[in-house]
Protein backbone atom coordinates (compact mmCIF):
# COMPACT_ATOMS: atom_id res chain seq x y z
CA UNK A 1 0.00 0.00 0.00
CA UNK A 2 1.97 3.06 -1.51
CA UNK A 3 2.12 6.11 1.22
CA UNK A 4 2.58 9.96 0.06
CA UNK A 5 3.13 12.95 1.67
CA UNK A 6 2.00 16.51 1.37
CA UNK A 7 4.30 19.52 1.89
CA UNK A 8 1.61 20.34 4.55
CA UNK A 9 2.98 17.54 6.47
CA UNK A 10 -0.22 14.99 5.76
CA UNK A 11 0.62 11.73 5.02
CA UNK A 12 -2.02 9.26 2.71
CA UNK A 13 -2.44 6.02 2.00
CA UNK A 14 -4.24 4.28 -1.08
CA UNK A 15 -5.49 0.91 -0.84
CA UNK A 16 -7.44 1.05 -4.26
CA UNK A 17 -10.33 3.80 -5.17
CA UNK A 18 -10.37 4.88 -0.98
CA UNK A 19 -7.39 6.29 0.87
CA UNK A 20 -7.00 7.27 4.81
CA UNK A 21 -5.04 10.46 5.49
CA UNK A 22 -3.27 11.53 8.87
CA UNK A 23 -0.69 14.05 10.27
CA UNK A 24 3.09 12.57 10.58
CA UNK A 25 5.17 12.71 13.19
CA UNK A 26 7.09 15.63 11.93
CA UNK A 27 3.90 17.36 12.22
CA UNK A 28 2.65 16.07 16.03
CA UNK A 29 5.96 16.94 17.43
CA UNK A 30 5.98 20.57 15.87
CA UNK A 31 2.30 20.97 17.15
CA UNK A 32 3.23 19.37 20.69
CA UNK A 33 0.13 18.21 22.79
CA UNK A 34 -2.90 17.51 20.77
CA UNK A 35 -6.40 17.73 22.79
CA UNK A 36 -8.84 18.11 20.34
CA UNK A 37 -9.16 17.06 17.12
CA UNK A 38 -12.22 17.84 14.63
CA UNK A 39 -12.56 15.40 11.48
CA UNK A 40 -14.44 16.21 8.99
CA UNK A 41 -18.62 14.45 8.09
CA UNK A 42 -18.66 11.61 6.45
CA UNK A 43 -20.16 12.50 2.77
CA UNK A 44 -18.02 15.52 3.02
CA UNK A 45 -16.82 16.62 -0.34
CA UNK A 46 -12.64 18.00 0.13
CA UNK A 47 -10.80 19.17 -2.74
CA UNK A 48 -7.34 18.66 -2.68
CA UNK A 49 -5.27 21.70 -0.45
CA UNK A 50 -8.80 22.63 0.97
CA UNK A 51 -9.65 22.53 4.70
CA UNK A 52 -10.68 19.42 5.73
CA UNK A 53 -9.93 18.58 9.80
CA UNK A 54 -8.38 20.71 12.94
CA UNK A 55 -5.99 19.66 14.98
CA UNK A 56 -5.83 21.73 18.05
CA UNK A 57 -2.40 21.80 20.24
CA UNK A 58 -2.38 23.24 23.73
CA UNK A 59 -0.84 26.26 21.99
CA UNK A 60 -2.98 27.14 18.56
CA UNK A 61 -5.44 25.28 16.12
CA UNK A 62 -4.20 23.96 12.85
CA UNK A 63 -5.81 23.35 9.84
CA UNK A 64 -5.33 20.08 8.19
CA UNK A 65 -5.69 19.82 4.40
CA UNK A 66 -7.24 16.96 1.93
CA UNK A 67 -4.38 15.85 -0.19
CA UNK A 68 -6.33 15.04 -3.23
CA UNK A 69 -9.77 16.04 -4.32
CA UNK A 70 -12.63 13.34 -2.59
CA UNK A 71 -15.36 12.26 -0.61
CA UNK A 72 -15.07 11.77 3.16
CA UNK A 73 -16.19 8.20 4.29
CA UNK A 74 -15.13 7.81 7.32
CA UNK A 75 -13.99 10.24 10.02
CA UNK A 76 -11.85 8.43 13.37
CA UNK A 77 -14.08 8.90 15.67
CA UNK A 78 -11.88 7.65 18.57
CA UNK A 79 -9.54 10.74 18.09
CA UNK A 80 -12.93 12.86 19.91
CA UNK A 81 -12.32 11.25 23.28
CA UNK A 82 -8.87 10.11 22.66
CA UNK A 83 -6.71 13.36 20.89
CA UNK A 84 -3.56 12.36 22.16
CA UNK A 85 -3.34 9.34 20.25
CA UNK A 86 -2.21 11.65 17.01
CA UNK A 87 1.02 12.48 19.23
CA UNK A 88 1.44 9.02 20.43
CA UNK A 89 0.60 6.77 16.77
CA UNK A 90 0.13 9.37 14.22
CA UNK A 91 0.94 7.47 11.08
CA UNK A 92 -1.30 4.60 12.41
CA UNK A 93 -4.08 4.82 15.43
CA UNK A 94 -3.67 8.20 15.20
CA UNK A 95 -5.38 8.61 11.48
CA UNK A 96 -7.70 11.17 11.11
CA UNK A 97 -10.31 10.70 8.07
CA UNK A 98 -10.66 8.21 5.38
CA UNK A 99 -11.83 9.27 1.69
CA UNK A 100 -12.67 8.16 -1.84
CA UNK A 101 -9.94 9.50 -4.53
CA UNK A 102 -12.00 11.04 -7.78
CA UNK A 103 -8.26 11.62 -9.31
CA UNK A 104 -5.71 9.30 -9.12
CA UNK A 105 -3.07 11.80 -10.97
CA UNK A 106 -3.62 14.05 -8.06
CA UNK A 107 -1.01 11.73 -6.42
CA UNK A 108 2.13 12.22 -8.95
CA UNK A 109 2.05 15.76 -7.77
CA UNK A 110 2.90 14.37 -3.44
CA UNK A 111 5.92 13.25 -2.44
CA UNK A 112 7.34 9.39 -1.18
CA UNK A 113 9.09 8.88 2.03
CA UNK A 114 12.53 9.60 0.75
CA UNK A 115 11.23 12.73 -0.69
CA UNK A 116 9.48 13.60 2.33
CA UNK A 117 11.77 13.27 4.70
CA UNK A 118 14.39 15.23 2.45
CA UNK A 119 11.87 17.68 3.26
CA UNK A 120 11.78 17.89 6.59
CA UNK A 121 15.40 18.28 6.89
CA UNK A 122 15.64 20.86 4.78
CA UNK A 123 13.22 22.43 7.01
CA UNK B 1 -1.28 21.24 8.51
CA UNK B 2 -0.59 25.21 8.95
CA UNK B 3 -0.90 26.93 11.77
CA UNK B 4 -4.11 29.72 12.47
CA UNK B 5 -1.93 31.53 13.99
CA UNK B 6 1.49 33.01 12.38
CA UNK B 7 3.78 32.36 15.86
CA UNK B 8 6.34 34.64 13.86
CA UNK B 9 3.82 38.01 13.46
CA UNK B 10 5.17 40.60 11.71
CA UNK B 11 8.22 42.10 12.99
CA UNK B 12 9.07 45.02 10.89
CA UNK B 13 12.31 45.83 13.55
CA UNK B 14 14.86 42.92 13.69
CA UNK B 15 14.03 40.24 16.60
CA UNK B 16 16.27 40.58 19.46
CA UNK B 17 18.01 38.14 21.42
CA UNK B 18 17.74 37.69 25.52
CA UNK B 19 20.92 37.03 27.84
CA UNK B 20 19.66 33.85 28.28
CA UNK B 21 19.02 32.65 24.23
CA UNK B 22 22.26 30.51 23.63
CA UNK B 23 20.65 28.73 26.94
CA UNK B 24 17.86 28.27 25.80
CA UNK B 25 18.62 26.69 22.75
CA UNK B 26 21.30 24.54 23.98
CA UNK B 27 17.87 23.16 25.84
CA UNK B 28 16.15 22.62 23.09
CA UNK B 29 13.79 25.25 23.49
CA UNK B 30 12.07 25.99 20.63
CA UNK B 31 11.90 29.41 19.84
CA UNK B 32 9.38 32.23 18.96
CA UNK B 33 9.10 35.79 18.48
CA UNK B 34 7.50 37.74 21.68
CA UNK B 35 7.82 41.30 22.59
CA UNK B 36 10.12 42.20 19.55
CA UNK B 37 12.44 39.20 21.53
CA UNK B 38 13.77 35.23 20.25
CA UNK B 39 12.11 33.76 23.51
CA UNK B 40 11.37 29.90 24.39
CA UNK B 41 7.67 28.77 24.00
CA UNK B 42 8.63 25.38 25.26
CA UNK B 43 11.19 22.92 25.90
CA UNK B 44 9.98 19.13 26.43
CA UNK B 45 6.04 20.15 26.01
CA UNK B 46 3.67 22.75 27.05
CA UNK B 47 1.69 19.92 28.96
CA UNK B 48 4.64 18.34 31.00
CA UNK B 49 6.05 21.71 31.66
CA UNK B 50 2.65 22.95 33.24
CA UNK B 51 2.58 19.95 35.33
CA UNK B 52 6.05 20.13 36.60
CA UNK B 53 5.63 23.75 37.45
CA UNK B 54 2.51 23.06 39.54
CA UNK B 55 3.97 19.74 41.72
CA UNK B 56 7.93 20.76 41.66
CA UNK B 57 9.53 24.29 40.24
CA UNK B 58 9.95 25.71 37.21
CA UNK B 59 12.22 28.56 36.06
CA UNK B 60 11.13 31.19 33.42
CA UNK B 61 13.48 33.86 31.64
CA UNK B 62 11.44 37.03 31.98
CA UNK B 63 14.19 38.91 30.48
CA UNK B 64 11.90 40.92 27.78
CA UNK B 65 9.89 42.82 31.01
CA UNK B 66 11.20 46.54 31.42
CA UNK B 67 12.63 46.27 34.52
CA UNK B 68 12.57 50.59 35.80
CA UNK B 69 13.56 52.46 38.74
CA UNK B 70 11.85 55.74 39.68
CA UNK B 71 13.83 58.04 42.09
CA UNK B 72 13.50 61.68 43.71
CA UNK B 73 12.48 63.33 46.42
CA UNK B 74 8.19 62.61 46.07
CA UNK B 75 8.36 59.83 43.75
CA UNK B 76 5.32 58.18 45.16
CA UNK B 77 3.29 60.77 45.06
CA UNK B 78 4.11 61.96 41.57
CA UNK B 79 3.62 58.11 40.56
CA UNK B 80 -0.01 57.92 42.14
CA UNK B 81 -0.97 60.63 39.22
CA UNK B 82 -0.48 58.38 36.76
CA UNK B 83 -1.73 54.52 38.49
CA UNK B 84 -4.53 53.97 41.20
CA UNK B 85 -2.48 52.61 43.82
CA UNK B 86 -2.02 53.71 47.14
CA UNK B 87 1.75 54.01 46.18
CA UNK B 88 2.97 56.56 49.00
CA UNK B 89 2.17 54.15 51.77
CA UNK B 90 3.96 51.34 49.98
CA UNK B 91 7.11 50.81 52.36
CA UNK B 92 10.79 49.95 51.44
CA UNK B 93 10.76 46.23 50.32
CA UNK B 94 6.65 45.89 49.66
CA UNK B 95 5.36 45.23 46.45
CA UNK B 96 1.99 45.99 44.79
CA UNK B 97 0.18 45.49 41.81
CA UNK B 98 -0.75 48.48 39.54
CA UNK B 99 -1.97 49.85 36.22
CA UNK B 100 -0.86 52.88 34.55
CA UNK B 101 -3.73 54.27 33.23
CA UNK B 102 -4.38 56.39 30.15
CA UNK B 103 -6.53 60.19 30.23
CA UNK B 104 -9.77 58.27 29.95
CA UNK B 105 -8.97 55.73 32.54
CA UNK B 106 -8.28 52.82 29.76
CA UNK B 107 -5.31 50.52 30.50
CA UNK B 108 -1.69 51.09 29.23
CA UNK B 109 -0.47 48.40 31.36
CA UNK B 110 -0.28 46.68 34.26
CA UNK B 111 2.57 46.82 36.46
CA UNK B 112 4.34 45.58 39.54
CA UNK B 113 5.69 48.47 42.15
CA UNK B 114 7.98 47.75 45.04
CA UNK B 115 8.71 50.28 47.27
CA UNK B 116 12.40 52.07 48.09
CA UNK B 117 14.08 54.85 49.74
CA UNK B 118 12.78 57.86 48.13
CA UNK B 119 12.89 55.08 44.85
CA UNK B 120 10.50 52.44 43.29
CA UNK B 121 11.09 49.78 41.62
CA UNK B 122 8.93 48.67 38.51
CA UNK B 123 8.38 45.40 36.38
CA UNK B 124 6.31 46.46 33.32
CA UNK B 125 5.71 44.22 29.93
CA UNK B 126 7.58 43.55 27.60
CA UNK B 127 5.24 44.71 24.74
CA UNK B 128 4.52 47.58 25.68
CA UNK B 129 7.63 48.62 27.53
CA UNK B 130 8.98 51.54 25.25
CA UNK B 131 5.85 52.84 25.13
CA UNK B 132 5.37 52.85 29.22
CA UNK B 133 8.60 54.64 29.60
CA UNK B 134 7.57 57.22 27.06
CA UNK B 135 4.52 57.66 29.09
CA UNK B 136 5.94 58.13 32.50
CA UNK B 137 8.73 60.52 30.99
CA UNK B 138 6.19 62.75 29.11
CA UNK B 139 3.88 62.63 32.29
CA UNK B 140 6.43 62.06 35.23
CA UNK B 141 7.96 65.78 36.74
CA UNK B 142 11.87 66.01 34.86
CA UNK B 143 13.07 65.89 38.70
CA UNK B 144 12.54 62.59 38.99
CA UNK B 145 14.67 60.06 37.69
CA UNK B 146 13.97 57.32 35.69
CA UNK B 147 16.52 54.57 35.21
CA UNK B 148 15.80 51.48 31.97
CA UNK B 149 18.08 48.83 33.97
CA UNK B 150 18.54 46.86 30.57
CA UNK B 151 21.88 45.11 32.03
CA UNK B 152 19.47 43.26 34.06
CA UNK B 153 18.23 39.88 33.54
CA UNK B 154 14.58 38.62 35.27
CA UNK B 155 14.14 35.03 36.05
CA UNK B 156 11.09 33.74 37.95
CA UNK B 157 11.14 30.90 39.57
CA UNK B 158 7.73 29.00 40.62
CA UNK B 159 5.91 26.24 42.02
CA UNK B 160 5.62 24.29 45.46
CA UNK B 161 9.49 23.35 45.77
CA UNK B 162 10.65 26.95 44.61
CA UNK B 163 11.10 28.25 47.81
CA UNK B 164 13.49 24.66 49.18
CA UNK B 165 15.19 25.33 46.04
CA UNK B 166 16.67 28.60 46.29
CA UNK B 167 16.57 28.86 49.89
CA UNK B 168 19.77 26.57 49.04
CA UNK B 169 21.67 28.91 46.72
CA UNK B 170 20.40 32.04 48.49
CA UNK B 171 20.09 31.21 52.03
CA UNK B 172 17.42 33.60 53.92
CA UNK B 173 15.01 34.03 51.08
CA UNK B 174 12.50 31.92 52.31
CA UNK B 175 11.79 34.55 55.24
CA UNK B 176 10.21 36.70 52.33
CA UNK B 177 6.21 36.56 52.32
CA UNK B 178 4.04 37.24 49.00
CA UNK B 179 4.46 40.99 47.94
CA UNK B 180 7.61 40.65 49.58
CA UNK B 181 11.15 42.13 47.91
CA UNK B 182 14.85 42.20 49.40
CA UNK B 183 18.61 42.46 48.05
CA UNK B 184 20.30 39.31 47.94
CA UNK B 185 24.37 38.21 47.55
CA UNK B 186 24.65 34.95 45.55
CA UNK B 187 29.04 34.54 45.48
CA UNK B 188 29.24 37.96 45.08
CA UNK B 189 26.10 38.73 42.55
CA UNK B 190 23.27 41.14 44.08
CA UNK B 191 20.21 39.91 43.44
CA UNK B 192 17.04 41.66 43.87
CA UNK B 193 14.42 38.82 44.60
CA UNK B 194 10.65 39.38 45.49
CA UNK B 195 8.18 36.28 46.47
CA UNK B 196 5.80 36.74 43.34
CA UNK B 197 4.94 35.96 40.20
CA UNK B 198 2.50 35.05 37.36
CA UNK B 199 1.64 31.20 37.79
CA UNK B 200 -0.26 31.22 40.90
CA UNK B 201 2.05 29.59 42.20
CA UNK B 202 4.62 30.21 45.50
CA UNK B 203 7.92 31.63 43.85
CA UNK B 204 10.19 34.40 43.01
CA UNK B 205 11.41 36.61 40.68
CA UNK B 206 14.79 37.78 40.41
CA UNK B 207 16.44 40.20 39.01
CA UNK B 208 19.99 39.38 38.31
CA UNK B 209 22.96 41.20 35.85
CA UNK B 210 23.03 39.56 32.46
CA UNK B 211 26.44 38.97 32.25
CA UNK B 212 25.71 36.72 35.71
CA UNK B 213 22.03 35.12 34.43
CA UNK B 214 23.37 31.96 32.93
CA UNK B 215 25.50 30.66 35.63
CA UNK B 216 22.56 31.00 38.05
CA UNK B 217 20.22 29.63 35.63
CA UNK B 218 22.73 26.74 35.16
CA UNK B 219 22.53 26.01 39.64
CA UNK B 220 19.15 26.78 39.59
CA UNK B 221 18.51 23.73 37.03
CA UNK B 222 21.31 21.75 38.27
CA UNK B 223 18.72 20.77 41.51
CA UNK B 224 16.36 18.08 40.79
CA UNK B 225 12.94 20.15 41.70
CA UNK B 226 13.53 22.67 38.88
CA UNK B 227 13.66 22.84 35.00
CA UNK B 228 13.60 25.34 32.44
CA UNK B 229 10.13 26.01 31.70
CA UNK B 230 8.48 28.25 28.00
CA UNK B 231 6.38 30.76 27.05
CA UNK B 232 3.33 28.35 26.06
CA UNK B 233 3.30 26.69 30.13
CA UNK B 234 3.62 30.15 31.38
CA UNK B 235 0.27 31.17 29.82
CA UNK B 236 -1.55 28.04 30.15
CA UNK B 237 -0.67 28.34 34.26
CA UNK B 238 -1.49 32.09 34.61
CA UNK B 239 -4.61 31.38 32.60
CA UNK B 240 -5.70 28.81 35.24
CA UNK B 241 -4.58 31.62 38.02
CA UNK B 242 -7.04 33.80 36.30
CA UNK B 243 -4.25 36.17 36.15
CA UNK B 244 -4.69 39.01 32.97
CA UNK B 245 -2.15 38.99 29.65
CA UNK B 246 -1.69 42.47 28.63
CA UNK B 247 -2.33 43.13 25.19
CA UNK B 248 -4.70 40.01 25.54
CA UNK B 249 -7.48 40.70 28.36
CA UNK B 250 -6.85 43.89 28.96
CA UNK B 251 -6.02 46.98 26.87
CA UNK B 252 -6.41 50.28 26.20
CA UNK B 253 -10.41 50.21 25.74
CA UNK B 254 -11.09 48.82 29.35
CA UNK B 255 -10.81 50.07 32.37
CA UNK B 256 -9.86 48.83 35.81
CA UNK B 257 -13.40 47.69 36.84
CA UNK B 258 -14.22 46.59 33.25
CA UNK B 259 -10.90 44.33 33.82
CA UNK B 260 -12.60 43.26 37.15
CA UNK B 261 -8.96 44.64 39.03
CA UNK B 262 -11.26 46.98 41.65
CA UNK B 263 -8.86 45.79 43.76
CA UNK B 264 -6.15 47.64 42.70
CA UNK B 265 -7.75 51.15 43.51
CA UNK B 266 -6.89 51.45 46.91
CA UNK B 267 -9.13 52.55 49.79
CA UNK B 268 -7.36 56.12 49.87
CA UNK B 269 -7.21 56.88 46.10
CA UNK B 270 -11.20 55.75 46.04
CA UNK B 271 -11.52 58.43 48.36
CA UNK B 272 -9.49 61.09 46.71
CA UNK B 273 -9.58 60.04 43.30
CA UNK B 274 -6.42 61.85 41.38
CA UNK B 275 -5.65 59.42 39.27
CA UNK B 276 -6.05 59.73 35.24
CA UNK B 277 -10.12 58.78 34.23
CA UNK B 278 -11.02 58.83 38.24
CA UNK B 279 -14.52 59.97 37.49
CA UNK B 280 -15.07 57.51 35.06
CA UNK B 281 -13.56 54.63 37.38
CA UNK B 282 -15.36 55.55 40.52
CA UNK B 283 -18.84 55.40 38.41
CA UNK B 284 -18.20 52.22 37.77
CA UNK B 285 -17.04 50.93 40.95
CA UNK B 286 -19.77 52.82 42.62
CA UNK B 287 -23.21 52.10 40.04
CA UNK B 288 -21.22 48.83 37.98
CA UNK B 289 -19.38 48.98 35.12
CA UNK B 290 -21.44 48.13 31.49
CA UNK B 291 -19.22 44.43 31.21
CA UNK B 292 -16.76 42.56 33.11
CA UNK B 293 -13.96 40.24 32.54
CA UNK B 294 -14.98 36.90 33.48
CA UNK B 295 -13.39 33.12 33.75
CA UNK B 296 -15.32 30.99 31.34
CA UNK B 297 -15.61 27.00 31.64
CA UNK B 298 -16.01 25.12 28.51
CA UNK B 299 -18.15 22.21 27.80
CA UNK B 300 -16.63 19.61 25.96
CA UNK B 301 -12.84 19.40 24.94
CA UNK B 302 -13.01 21.98 22.08
CA UNK B 303 -10.69 24.89 23.43
CA UNK B 304 -12.41 28.42 23.58
CA UNK B 305 -9.53 30.95 22.13
CA UNK B 306 -8.80 34.68 21.88
CA UNK B 307 -11.34 36.48 19.76
CA UNK B 308 -14.38 33.75 19.86
CA UNK B 309 -17.31 35.62 20.05
CA UNK B 310 -19.78 35.00 23.00
CA UNK B 311 -23.27 34.55 22.61
CA UNK B 312 -26.57 34.55 24.88
CA UNK B 313 -29.21 32.99 23.11
CA UNK B 314 -29.19 34.64 19.68
CA UNK B 315 -27.53 38.00 21.14
CA UNK B 316 -23.55 38.24 20.64
CA UNK B 317 -22.52 40.07 24.40
CA UNK B 318 -19.16 40.11 24.31
CA UNK B 319 -15.84 38.30 22.80
CA UNK B 320 -13.05 35.86 24.73
CA UNK B 321 -9.38 37.55 25.15
CA UNK B 322 -7.56 34.48 26.24
CA UNK B 323 -8.67 30.68 26.30
CA UNK B 324 -6.81 27.29 25.79
CA UNK B 325 -6.64 23.82 27.37
CA UNK B 326 -6.37 24.26 31.22
CA UNK B 327 -3.73 20.85 32.21
CA UNK B 328 -4.67 20.86 35.86
CA UNK B 329 -8.58 21.29 34.93
CA UNK B 330 -8.49 19.07 32.38
CA UNK B 331 -10.63 21.07 29.96
CA UNK B 332 -10.45 24.10 28.04
CA UNK B 333 -10.89 27.25 30.23
CA UNK B 334 -11.09 31.06 28.66
CA UNK B 335 -11.32 34.71 29.99
CA UNK B 336 -13.73 37.27 28.30
CA UNK B 337 -15.74 40.26 28.69
CA UNK B 338 -19.14 39.70 29.18
CA UNK B 339 -22.20 42.40 30.23
CA UNK B 340 -22.03 42.51 34.02
CA UNK B 341 -25.70 41.40 34.27
CA UNK B 342 -24.38 38.23 32.97
CA UNK B 343 -21.48 38.01 35.00
CA UNK B 344 -21.93 35.77 37.84
CA UNK B 345 -20.96 32.55 38.22
CA UNK B 346 -23.26 30.25 36.85
CA UNK B 347 -24.36 31.76 34.19
CA UNK B 348 -24.62 30.14 30.91
CA UNK B 349 -23.87 31.28 27.76
CA UNK B 350 -21.78 30.02 24.29
CA UNK B 351 -18.91 30.89 22.58
CA UNK B 352 -18.59 30.70 18.80
CA UNK B 353 -16.10 28.58 17.57
CA UNK B 354 -15.56 27.82 14.07
CA UNK B 355 -19.75 28.59 13.40
CA UNK B 356 -20.48 26.07 15.77
CA UNK B 357 -21.92 26.89 19.58
CA UNK B 358 -20.22 25.93 22.16
CA UNK B 359 -21.67 25.83 25.68
CA UNK B 360 -19.58 27.92 28.32
CA UNK B 361 -20.72 28.16 32.13
CA UNK B 362 -19.39 31.44 33.82
CA UNK B 363 -16.86 30.76 36.37
CA UNK B 364 -15.07 32.33 39.27
CA UNK B 365 -11.72 33.08 38.96
CA UNK B 366 -8.88 31.53 39.97
CA UNK B 367 -9.71 28.18 38.15
CA UNK B 368 -6.66 26.62 40.01
CA UNK B 369 -6.38 27.73 43.79
CA UNK B 370 -3.28 30.17 44.08
CA UNK B 371 -0.40 28.93 46.55
CA UNK B 372 1.22 32.14 47.57
CA UNK B 373 2.37 31.95 51.04
CA UNK B 374 1.42 34.81 52.57
CA UNK B 375 2.31 34.27 56.22
CA UNK B 376 5.71 33.52 57.62
CA UNK B 377 5.36 29.69 58.57
CA UNK B 378 2.57 29.33 56.99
Amino acid sequence: MPRYYTEEHEWIDVDGDVATVGITDFAQGQLGDIVFVEVPDTGAQLSAGGDAAVVESVKAASDVYAPVDGVVTEGNGQLEEDPALVNSDPEGEGWFFRMTLSDKGQLDGLMNAAAYKEFCDSL
Amino acid sequence: MRDDEDDTGEAAVETATLPLDAWHRAKGARMVEFAGYWMPIQYEGIMAEHQWTRANAGLFDVSHMGQLILSGEGVAEALETLVPGDISALKPGRMRYSLLLAEDGGILDDLMITGGDHELYMVVNGAVKWDDIAHLREHLPDAIGLNHMDEQALLALQGPKAAAALERLVPGVGALVFMQAGGFDWNGVPLGISRSGYTGEDGFEISVPAAHVGALADALCAMEEVKPIGLGARDSLRLEAGLPLYGHDLDPATDPVEGDLGFAISKRRREEGGFPGAARILGHLADGAPRKRVGLLVDGKLPVREGAKLFDGETEIGVATSGGFAPSVGAPIAMGYVPTGLSAPGTAIAAEVRGKRVPCTVAAMPFVPHKYVRKQGA
